[in-house]
């Protein structure tokens, strides 16, 4: 196989990961101010994701990094032109991160009811624009000959985009639903279970006519399987919620958002963006890549280190792997 | 305004602004990691009290450092995007293998130690904050590679059918030369700001009347450690500097003539202390000189010759201006802003120099069982810390400033580095939306660390348990 396609295979690795990890923590984010009655409710949310948030979001760190190494001009093109969305992303990331670190840093009401309107918000702004941005990509944005995006912020608004940013945003929210039903106890984790069915319904109607839609659009025969798939999980993850299986649900959820986004990289190839003005223009696998000998170095990194990431990320989860409940939650220590 | 421009001022302010942060948490994270240590290997309580007040001060800091590094990654892309589509052939690689290799093992294993104290035995949990160190060097390691690259580009060539530099010799951007005085120079730099920080607030509640007497002894103990580790630090960065000159003579002589203010060459040539002249330091006035010391700066010798900035751009005009081939070449002034490189390259060792003689001052004032009580060291506290951060960010402003005006040394003008289809407007929509938000985060941080640094060590913090069901138990930690 190319190099250039394995690397096609590795980014699209990277996000999701991403999507599959950082998912349920965008979810649990947004979900704060649905699920949680009182102060050391939230708490309990939050300290279900607490150990793992940051590791999550640095998947989307390498896989800008592995872009730019792998891609640089798909990096250039698609950082440059979709300025504001990421600079959105950027500031919806940074006030988030410090949501998390921060609001339990002093014992004041009105401190944490600030940072809890940045984390809801904070984690609601990336599971949309990521959705739109991933549509964006996927359908094709206007770049010229010399491969530069020459649209505005209007063009990547658009309606099956918007479409895609509702369903990511949808089904991150079932996916923390998912996430905190099996990673609490008491009261928090059965409204958590009954919501989850409840937005995985809703979650089921915009992923069928996003995916439906992209297939329509510029499917091939591997994103039309893999989208079935990934809607067959999503139901049969309805039907495990549903049933309170709490942990299948959860699994299914995974299942079905990695499915869904390794279906969109599928359409996408051989491109990595096409060009809504000139085909011919399109960034491809081959035209944006970087040369043999860094595809060659990098790919020797990837194979000695992924393996080990996925290790000790692996173990994180277990060591954390018990349920919290409010009694767990200690007296304020600042 | 000119999207350049902006651009630059965002790169600028942004760096500086997270640059702050990543000396302090290399810095606190190995201190953290000592203090830890010695508690699990002594089982002295003081150690432990001193790992969760620093560690919560570490966390502080950690948490911005973050926060801010996000918007290094993206903005190669989102403003420089000709620069990412010359280089990212070389410069991506570096990049993503600090991913893979750094910020993996940084953010788990810090999840691993602020939610592990009672669910890990003590030396893993101990071993869990040494794996976040070792994970901050490999950060700095590798996107000080790719800074490195961008003094002095090794290990490419320049290929004319696709307009971008190619890497084919990934070990020589590695082991750049640049590379292999600036990591030394920067990590112990960072273990200076980490201990200056550390005695600093030491220092500040040792002379604090309010402070518990009990405790005086505690925070001795972290005084003596920091001031130490301070001078060895300040001492291994004076000889990483020294080489550095060097080195940068060598690849860079425009940068050390500009540091200097040094029109015309000189041999031997006198290092100026001070110097009153006109503002772009083309007439000079009034200094105070050292004979000889700039040469033995530049070149190891007492009478080495060191060249002046007008026969230097006389050469790059020859050399650059006259390439055919290369689009990406400017011929200008090849001159960076002088006052800025002087007053930068002054400021850097100055400040560095006088952080080091107050950490032995301390240490003087605090042998033999002594405790520093008067007033005037609650002031010496509060400026060690401030004293390496200005260092740290005058030191990158002299070494990217004084590089001008080039991206890439001899390769890729900043100009032309700019996104090409990014407007006036999206940059300045970036820089003050920003600009206010880092700005407001500053207040924060501030706040939170004086609030945690008022209340001081935690008197009673509760030592990991693993008595009862683990299911019952309350969390060690929570947010």
């Amino acid at each position: 196989m190319e190099l250039t396609t394995v690397w096609f295979g590795l980014i699209a690795v990277l996000w999701i990961g991403y999507f599959c990890l950082e998912g349920f923590d965008f979810g649990v984010g947004m979900l704060l101010p649905v699920l949680a009655r009182n102060d050391t409710e939230r708490r309990v949310m939050i300290n279900t994701v607490g150990p793992v948030w940051d590791g999550n979001e640095v998947w989307v760190l390498v896989a800008g990094g592995a872009t730019f190494a792998a891609f640089p001009e798909w990096y250039a093109t698609l950082f440059s032109g979709f300025y504001l969305p990421l600079l959105l992303i950027l500031l919806a990331l940074i006030v988030r991160n410090l949501g998390f670190e921060y609001r339990s840093k002093r014992d004041d009401d009105d401190w944490r009811r600030r940072w809890d309107v940045l984390l809801v918000v904070g984690s609601f702004v990336p599971a949309l624009l990521w959705g739109v941005a991933f549509a964006n990509i996927v359908r094709g944005v206007p770049i010229d000959a010399d491969k530069e995006f020459t649209g505005n912020l209007f063009t990547l608004l658009n309606p099956y985009a918007l479409l895609g940013g509702v369903t990511t945003t949808l089904l991150f929210l079932t996916h923390g639903a998912n996430f905190l039903s099996l990673k609490t106890d008491g009261e928090i984790r059965h409204r958590a279970g009954e919501l989850s069915v409840r937005l995985g319904a809703a979650a089921a109607v915009a992923a069928v006519a996003f995916l439906a839609w992209t297939q329509a659009l510029t499917g091939s025969v591997a994103s039309a399987v893999l989208f079935l798939v990934a809607a067959a999980a999503l139901v049969a993850g309805l039907v495990a919620a549903r049933l309170g299986r709490e942990g299948w649900a959860f699994v299914a959820t995974m299942l079905t958002i990695g499915l869904a986004v390794a279906g969109l990289f599928a359409a996408l190839f051989p491109d990595v963006m096409p060009s809504s003005t000139n085909p011919a223009w399109s960034l491809t696998t081959t035209n944006a890549s970087a040369t043999d000998y860094t595809l060659t170095v990098m790919t020797w990194v990837a194979a000695v280190f992924t393996p080990l990431v996925l290790l000790y990320q692996g173990w994180t989860y277990w060591v954390f792997r018990q349920r919290i409940a409010t009694h767990h939650i200690p007296v304020p220590v600042g | 305004m000119d999207p350049l421009d902006l651009a630059r001022w965002q790169f600028g302010i942004i760096t500086v602004y997270h640059f702050l942060f990543v000396p302090i948490t290399i810095g606190l994270s190995a201190l953290v990691a000592v203090c830890e240590t010695l508690w699990v290997r002594r089982g002295h309580e003081h150690w432990l009290r001193l790992t969760k007040f620093f560690g919560k001060l570490f966390l502080v800091n950690f948490a911005l450092g973050v926060a801010t590094g996000i918007v290094q990654e993206f903005q190669f892309g989102m403003n420089w995007s000709a620069y990412s589509r010359f280089v990212g052939d070389i410069f991506g690689a570096p990049l993503a293998i600090e991913g893979l290799l750094a910020f993996f093992l940084e953010s788990t294993f810090l999840g691993l130690w602020i939610f592990g104290w009672d669910r890990l035995p003590r030396a893993v949990h101990a071993g869990c904050i040494w794996v976040v160190h070792v994970g901050t060097l490999l950060s700095a390691y590798f996107i000080l590679a790719a800074n490195s690259w961008m003094q002095h580009p090794v290990g490419y060539s320049y290929n004319p059918r696709t307009g971008r530099a190619e890497l084919n010799d990934f070990a020589a951007v590695l082991f750049n030369k640049v590379q292999l005085v600036t990591f030394p120079h920067t990590v112990l730099a960072a273990y200076l700001t980490g201990a200056a920080f550390m005695l600093g607030v030491a220092l500040w509640l040792t002379v604090r009347r309010t402070t518990p007497a009990e405790d005086l002894p505690m925070y001795r103990t972290a005084i003596r450690l920091s001031s130490v580790v301070l001078l060895v630090a300040g001492l291994g960065v004076a000889v990483s500097g020294d080489v550095s000159g060097k080195v940068m003579t060598e690849v860079q002589p425009m940068k050390m003539a500009a540091a200097e203010a040094l029109y015309h060459s000189e041999q031997p040539a006198s290092f100026s202390i001070l110097t009153i002249g006109s503002l772009d330091g083309s007439q000079e006035k009034w200094s105070v000189k050292l004979p000889g010391v700039l040469s033995f700066l530049a070149t190891g010798t007492w009478d080495g010759r060191v060249e002046g900035i007008d026969e230097l751009r006389a050469q790059y005009q020859q050399t650059y201006g006259a390439d055919p081939g290369a689009a990406y070449y400017s011929a200008g002034g090849y001159t960076p802003v002088i006052p800025v490189t002087y007053w930068s390259f002054r400021l850097m060792i100055g400040l560095g120099l006088v952080a080091a003689a107050l950490a032995a001052l301390v240490l003087w004032r605090t042998r033999r069982g002594g405790v520093p009580v008067s007033r005037g060291w609650a002031w010496v506290g509060i400026a060690l810390p401030l004293l390496p951060l200005g260092a740290n960010s005058f030191g990158w402003l002299f070494t990217e400033m004084g590089r001008q005006p080039w991206s890439v040394f001899g390769l890729m003008t900043t100009a032309s580095a700019v996104s090409p289809g990014v407007g006036a407007g999206e940059v300045l929509t970036s820089l003050v939306t920003l600009t206010l938000l880092y700005g407001v985060l500053a207040i924060v941080e501030i706040g939170l660390t004086l609030k945690i640094v008022r209340a001081g060590a935690d008197p009673a913090p509760v030592a990991p348990t693993d008595e009862g069901d683990p299911r019952d138990r309350p969390l060690a930690y929570a947010y």
